[in-house]
C-alpha cells in the first residue's frame, strides 16, 4: 500500500478542493501528487468522486453470527458465485461453524478441489479444513434429475412412481429444461434446512438466463400447477360438468383437440398421464416451494450479490438489489469480485505513458548524468547478445512472438559502475522501464473503467455495503486458493479503489 | 461463410460483444446481416447504446462500407402466438390460450417448446427470401445461450421431434434440426485465455461434436498485449531497482524511488498471467478449432470498441 502524501485522502476527501473531478480523477493531471484513496474499515463517507461512499461489507461478522442461517450467492454468470460460495465455506467452517455449500455447477477442478467431482446429489465431507471448535465443511453438487426423482419416490406410491419415471415427459422436464433447475435447487435448499445437520448452508445459485430466474422459476411452477391450464388437461370433463358450463365445455374440447393437433396426440397424453400421476404431489410441491420462499426472506437468511467491475455484471447485480427488495428478502451486501489495484495508483496513465514515450525517444527530462546520447532501440542489437545470455540466471527463452523486448535483452547482472558494460545497461533498464510504465499505464485505465462502473451502481445503491476481492492472476482451485480469497473477502478495500 | 452463425461462450467472456462484432464484420457492401438475441436480456440493445429493442426486425447499425446490421430480440411467446396464427390462423384461440395459462405453460414449463421456438425464429429468418428470390439476410447471427447449454438449446428439436412423434410441432422441430446440422451453420465459442473459460470450451466442443453440430471457431477474447514477460521481471527485481528508479527520474517522473516496488510487482503479476495465457493457449490448440483472436479494449467495449471488435475480425478473414 502507497503511503499517504497528502492530506485528502480517507473518507473526509470529497472536502479537499480536487475532490470535484469526478469519476476521471486518478487520471487528471495532478493526479500524480495524489494518494491512492484508502479508507478505514465500515467507513462510510464521501469519496473522491463526490458520491457517497459505500458501507462496508464485513463477513466475518456475517459468518460468526450463529443466528445466519443460509447464505445465498447470486449474480450474472462468470463473475465467480461458485468460488465465492466455496470460499465463505470454507472461511465459515475453519471458524468453527457446521458448513454446507450447495454447488450447482462448479468448474471441474474447484469441484475436485472440494472432493465434490462425483455427482451423487449428496453431502461430502471436505478433507483438509483447519476446523477450530468443530468446524466441519460438507459440500455438494446439484444433480437435478436426481432430486427431482427423489421426490417423486419419497412422495408416491412405488407402483405410481414408476409410471412417473417412466413417462417420457417427466423424463424432459426433470432433466433440466427451463426452470427445472433453479426449481430443485429451492427443494434441496429446503431439503438440507430441514435435516438441520448444519448451522450454515452457503448457496451458489443456478447459472440461468437471468440471475433472477431463480427466484421466479418456484412460483412459475406454481402458478402453473394451480392455474385453469392443468385442470384442463387433467379433466376436461370436470370443469364443464355443470349444465351452465356446458358452452365453455365445448371451448375446452376445441381447445385440446387444438393442442393434440399441435403437439401430436401421443405428446398431449404423456401429459395428461404425467399431469394425473403427479396430481396428488402437486399440493406437497406447492407447499415446499412457497416454504422455501418464505425460508428466504427469514432473519436468518442473507443474499450477497456477485458481481466484477464490469458493466454488464453490474447491472445484473443492481437488478438483483431492487428485486430482492421488492421481495422483502435480506440483502448483506455486494462481493465484488476481480478488481484491480495499483501500488502506484499517484503516477497517472497519461504521466506513465509520456515518461515511455521519453525513454523510448532516448529524451531526457531529468539531469542524466550523460546519459542523454544513448538512443537506438534495443530491438535491433545483434543476435550474439542473445547467444551469450547466461541461461542459468534467466530461465526459460522468451518465444520470439512474445512482444517482450525487454525480456529477449535480459539485464545483465554486471554492476552499474563496470564501464564497459554501462551502455548495455542503461539501455536495457530504460526498455525495461519504458515497460514497467506502459504496463502500468494499461492498469491505470483499466482502474478508472472499472471505478466509473461502480459509480453508475454506487450512485443507484448507496445503500447496498460493498466488500471488494482484488484480481488474482489465475483461477483458483485449492483450499488454500479457497482460503486465499476468503482473506481477501474478509480484509476490506483493495488500495486503489 | 455459414449464413447462420451461433455465438456462445461461458459468462463473462464477451460474448453479445463478439456475436454483435460479427454481425457488423459480415455486413460488407450490399449485404445484410440479422443479429439475434434469444435470452430476452436486452444485451444487444445495450452493446449497440440503443434503447430496449421490442420484437421486430429493425436496422440497428449500418457497418464499415456500407452493409447493414438489423437487429431482433426474439420473444418466446410471441413467436409463438405468431406461429399459431401462421399456421393455424389461430388468432382468437390463440389469445383463449394465453388467457387459460397454456402459452405461459408452453414457453416457460414445457420441456423444449421455448427453445424450439427460439431456434425456429432464427432459422426462419435464414431461409427466409425477398420477392425476387435473394435471401432476405445474408447471415444470421445468434447471440445464444452460455456454452453450458448451447448443445442443449440447439439439440432441443431432435428431443422434441422425439416427444412430439407427429404433428407440426415434430414436423418443425425436424426442419429446425436440419438447418442446425447443416454447413449453413457454423458454432462458435468465445472464451478468455483463462483456465475455467478454456476448459469449458473444450467439453463444449466436445459435446457438440458429439451432438454432429457443427463447430465453428473459437473466438479468443480480451486478449492482452503482452509487454513484459517473467524472465524481465525477475531480471529487473535483481539488483536494477536503483537504476530503475534513476531511469524513472530521468524520464521525468518524480518521486520514482516508491514506484518502483509497485511497479515491479505489477510487473510481477503481468508476466505471471502471461505465462497462465501461454499455458491455456496450449490447451486451446490441442482442441483443434480455428480461432479468431480478439484485442483487449482498456476502455471497456462500446461502440468505438465494437467498431475496432469488427475490424479486427475482418482482417482475419470474416467477410471476404
Amino acid at each position: 500500500m502507497t503511503e499517504k502524501a497528502g492530506a485528502a485522502d480517507g473518507p473526509d476527501a470529497g472536502e479537499g478542493p480536487d475532490a470535484v473531478d469526478g469519476p476521471d480523477a486518478a487520471t487528471g493531471p495532478d493526479a500524480a501528487n495524489r494518494p491512492a484513496p484508502e479508507d478505514g474499515p465500515g467507513a462510510a463517507g464521501e469519496g473522491a468522486n463526490g458520491l457517497d461512499r459505500p458501507a462496508l461489507l464485513e463477513l466475518d461478522p456475517l459468518l460468526d453470527d450463529r443466528g445466519t442461517r443460509i447464505i445465498v450467492c447470486c449474480g450474472a454468470g462468470g463473475v465467480g458465485k461458485t468460488t465465492t460460495a466455496a470460499a465463505l465455506g470454507v472461511r465459515a467452517a475453519e471458524r468453527g461453524r457446521r458448513v454446507v455449500v450447495l454447488t450447482i455447477d462448479p468448474a471441474r477442478r474447484l469441484a475436485q478441489s472440494m472432493g465434490i467431482d462425483s455427482l451423487d446429489n449428496t453431502p461430502r465431507k471436505v478433507d483438509g479444513i483447519k476446523g477450530s471448535d468443530g468446524g466441519e465443511l460438507h459440500a455438494m453438487m446439484l444433480d437435478m434429475k436426481r432430486t427431482f426423482d427423489e421426490i417423486v419416490e419419497a412422495h408416491a406410491e412405488p407402483e405410481r412412481a414408476r409410471a412417473i419415471l417412466e413417462n417420457p415427459f417427466y423424463q424432459s422436464l426433470s432433466a433440466g429444461f427451463a426452470g427445472t433447475q433453479e426449481y430443485m435447487a429451492m427443494e434441496k435448499l429446503g431439503q438440507l434446512r430441514a435435516r438441520d445437520e448444519w448451522d450454515l448452508i452457503v448457496v451458489d445459485t443456478p447459472p440461468s438466463r437471468s440471475a433472477l430466474d431463480f427466484l421466479d422459476a418456484p412460483k412459475r411452477l406454481g402458478s402453473f400447477l394451480d392455474g385453469k391450464f392443468i385442470k384442463l388437461l387433467m379433466a376436461p370433463a370436470k370443469v364443464g360438468g355443470r349444465a351452465g358450463m356446458k358452452f365453455l365445455n365445448v371451448g375446452m374440447s376445441m381447445m385440446t383437440g387444438t393442442l393434440g393437433k399441435l403437439l401430436g396426440g401421443q405428446f398431449l397424453k404423456d401429459v395428461q398421464t404425467f399431469v394425473a400421476a403427479m396430481d396428488t404431489m402437486f399440493g406437497g410441491f406447492r407447499t415446499r416451494a412457497d416454504a422455501t420462499y418464505r425460508l428466504l426472506q427469514a432473519p436468518g437468511t442473507a443474499f450477497l450479490v456477485v458481481a466484477t467491475p464490469e458493466r454488464d455484471a453490474l447491472r445484473e447485480a443492481a437488478y438483483f438489489v431492487e428485486r430482492l427488495a421488492a421481495e422483502e428478502m435480506p440483502l448483506a451486501g455486494l462481493v465484488l469480485n476481480r478488481v484491480h489495484g495499483s501500488g502506484a495508483a499517484r503516477l497517472s496513465a497519461e504521466r506513465a505513458r509520456a515518461a515511455a514515450e521519453n525513454l523510448d525517444e532516448g529524451r531526457i527530462v531529468d539531469q542524466g548524468g550523460g546519459k542523454a546520447g544513448l538512443g537506438g532501440s534495443p530491438a535491433t542489437e545483434p543476435e550474439s547478445e542473445h547467444e551469450s545470455r547466461p541461461e542459468s540466471e534467466h530461465g526459460t527463452v522468451p518465444e520470439p512472438n512474445d512482444l517482450a523486448t525487454a525480456a529477449a535483452h535480459p539485464v545483465p547482472e554486471a554492476a552499474p559502475t563496470a564501464e564497459p558494460a554501462q551502455e548495455t545497461t542503461d539501455v536495457d533498464v530504460r526498455h525495461l522501464t519504458a515497460g514497467l510504465l506502459r504496463l502500468h499505464a494499461e492498469r491505470m485505465r483499466v482502474l478508472a473503467r472499472e471505478q466509473r462502473t461502480r459509480d453508475r451502481f454506487t450512485a443507484l445503491h448507496p445503500e447496498v455495503a460493498v466488500t471488494e476481492v482484488a484480481a488474482l492472476p489465475g483461477d483458483v482451485h485449492d483450499l488454500a486458493g479457497l482460503r486465499v480469497i476468503g482473506d481477501r473477502l474478509t480484509a476490506g478495500r483493495t488500495p486503489s479503489a | 461463410m455459414s449464413r447462420l452463425q451461433v455465438v456462445s461462450g461461458k459468462g463473462g467472456t464477451g460474448k453479445t460483444t463478439v456475436a454483435a462484432a460479427l454481425a457488423l464484420a459480415l455486413a460488407t457492401e450490399g449485404k445484410r446481416t440479422l443479429l439475434v438475441e434469444v435470452e430476452g436480456r436486452q444485451g444487444i440493445a445495450q452493446v449497440f447504446e440503443t434503447e430496449a429493442l421490442p420484437y421486430e426486425e429493425r436496422k440497428i447499425a449500418v457497418a464499415p462500407g456500407g452493409g447493414e446490421v438489423y437487429a431482433l430480440a426474439i420473444d418466446a411467446e410471441r413467436a409463438l402466438l405468431d406461429y399459431l396464427q401462421m399456421f393455424y390462423k389461430l388468432g382468437g384461440a390463440g389469445r383463449a390460450l394465453k388467457k387459460l395459462g397454456a402459452i405461459d405453460f408452453a414457453t416457460t414449463i414445457a420441456p423444449g417448446v421455448r427453445d424450439v421456438l427460439l431456434t425456429g425464429k432464427a432459422c426462419e429468418a435464414v431461409r427466409r427470401r425477398e420477392k425476387d428470390g435473394r435471401p432476405t439476410y445474408d447471415h444470421v447471427v445468434m447471440d445464444a445461450p452460455p456454452t453450458g447449454r448451447i448443445t442443449r438449446f440447439l439439440n432441443v428439436n431432435d428431443e422434441v421431434a422425439g416427444l412430439a412423434r407427429i404433428g407440426p410441432i415434430h414436423n418443425q422441430a425436424q426442419a429446425v434440426m436440419r438447418v442446425l446440422k447443416s454447413p449453413e451453420t457454423a458454432v462458435h465459442l468465445v472464451t478468455l485465455l483463462e483456465e475455467m473459460p478454456v476448459q469449458e470450451t473444450a467439453d463444449g466442443i466436445a459435446e457438440l461434436r458429439a451432438a454432429e453440430l457443427p463447430v465453428g471457431r473459437v473466438v479468443v477474447n480480451m486478449v492482452r498485449p503482452h509487454v513484459l514477460d517473467e524472465a524481465a521481471v525477475r531480471a529487473a527485481s535483481g539488483d536494477h531497482r536503483d537504476a530503475i528508479a534513476r531511469t524513472l527520474a530521468a524520464a521525468g517522473v518524480t518521486g520514482g524511488a516508491r514506484l518502483v516496488e509497485p511497479l515491479l510487482d505489477e510487473a510481477a503479476e503481468h508476466a505471471r498471467r502471461v505465462e497462465l495465457e501461454r499455458t491455456q493457449r496450449a490447451v486451446l490448440d490441442g482442441v483443434g478449432v480455428p480461432s479468431y483472436e480478439l484485442p483487449f479494449l482498456g476502455d471497456g467495449a462500446d461502440i468505438a470498441g465494437l467498431y475496432r471488435l469488427a475490424k479486427e475480425l475482418r482482417k482475419q478473414g470474416v467477410g471476404a
